[in-house]
């Protein structure tokens, strides 16, 4: 394990790859019945770059050939995970277990709206490990000092953002849209779908709701996808009113909709949104 | 682990080692998953934690254990624990964690 005094530590790179955001993961040997060859502690840090030579060993080439795919699939799950080993990397064999941390980048929410709703939510949603984009075409509105919590504050229309960003979301990544103008929505729901994001929510009362899908039905979008991906109006019924407690109900929806939790969306109830 | 990283920079810095803690497996019910860390000083700073408060003053002793003996280790924390009453999860579940001197 102990690396040459030129070669980059181990802990060094970890510490790089983490401060950038990158995709790694860091395989260490916690069990060892083959401790001369693989000893307990030795490493490997593995990138999601396949190509991409690992750092460090388990001690044995062939090893550490199939920890490093079997990290890299562990990784784009986003999976941390313990694992066993013959010496050589045999599946079915018990003398070495590996435990296998993943780095997932951090998921990434994209608010459309420079609005008070859109500060509390990027606000929480960095507490919750959020990489936040603030999105609005008015620059009067979308400035970095009105959302100071926002990594990234755009001034753009949402179609043409989410033609950029789209094909970097994925399935633990958000798009929330709190404009509640049709002429900015519409386009951001279509740009949305269009993306594989896990979860995406729309604001706005019962009435808006309606309208918005009827203009987006109008526009295309097809009537089964809308119902299964739309959160719309979004949150949980939790009987939020100010912009604070909007967030907490936008968040908790998504928390549920990433863990396949059912939970008690107002987009499913009836009624107004707001109590009296 | 990446919350860890400036508090064990300036621990490094001032020319002391460290230990990392981390749950490698969970049983049954537990507050953090696999992945969550931990890092001890040897003066016996802390930072970050491995369970809901549970097992962290026991996982310190590890630690500093570890430090003086330079070796990983792997221990289990729970009910099927000999030691379930002095360092038990009060959740019911088990807890294995790796500790190990940040020399790499």
């Amino acid at each position: 394990m102990s690396a040459s005094p030129d070669a980059p530590r181990l802990y060094d790179a970890l510490a790089d790859a983490l401060r950038a955001g990158e995709a790694v993961s860091l395989v260490t040997v916690v069990r060892s019945e083959v401790a001369e060859a693989t000893p307990v502690g030795a490493k490997l840090l593995v990138s999601a770059v396949e190509d991409e030579a690992p750092l460090g060993s388990l001690g044995r080439p062939e090893l550490d050939r199939v920890v490093a795919r079997d990290a890299r699939a562990a990784l784009a799950r986003g999976s941390s995970l313990t694992r066993h080993y013959g010496p050589e990397g045999e599946a079915r064999r018990e003398e070495i277990e590996v435990f296998v941390q993943s780095f997932a980048p951090p998921p990434h929410l994209v608010i459309f709206g420079a609005v008070d709703f859109t500060a509390a939510l990027a606000t929480l949603a960095k507490l919750l490990g959020f990489h936040v984009t603030v999105c609005d075409a008015r620059p009067v509105f979308a400035t970095k000092k009105r959302f100071p919590a926002a990594d990234e504050v755009v001034v753009e229309w949402p179609d043409r953002l989410l033609a950029r960003l789209g094909p970097s979301l994925g399935p633990r990544d958000a798009v929330c849209i709190l404009t509640h103008d049709t002429k900015f929505d519409v386009p951001a729901v279509l740009g949305a779908l269009s993306t594989k994001a896990g979860y995406i929510g729309a604001m706005g009362s019962r009435r808006t709701h309606e309208e918005r899908l009827r203009r987006l039905l109008e526009a295309g979008a097809d009537a089964a996808e809308v119902e299964a991906r739309l959160m719309s109006p979004i949150g949980l019924d939790i009987g939020a009113r100010t912009p604070e407690e909007t967030a907490v109900s936008i968040c908790a929806e998504i928390i549920a909709a990433g863990a396949g939790v059912g939970a008690p969306n107002l987009r499913d109830k009836a009624g107004p949104i707001h109590r009296r | 682990m990446r919350e860890l990283l400036e508090e064990i920079d300036r621990w490094r810095s001032a020319g002391e080692r460290v230990a990392l803690a981390r749950v490698v497996a969970l049983e049954g019910s537990g507050p953090r998953q696999p992945g969550a860390a931990m890092a001890v000083s040897e003066s016996g700073e802390v930072a970050g934690s491995v369970s809901g408060g549970c097992v962290e003053g026991a996982v310190v002793a590890e630690a500093l254990e570890v430090l003086a003996g330079g070796e990983g280790r792997l221990v289990t924390f729970g009910y099927s624990d000999d030691e379930a009453f002095a360092v038990g999860l009060t959740c019911g579940g088990t807890l294995h964690i790796f500790i190990e001197p940040l020399d790499w």
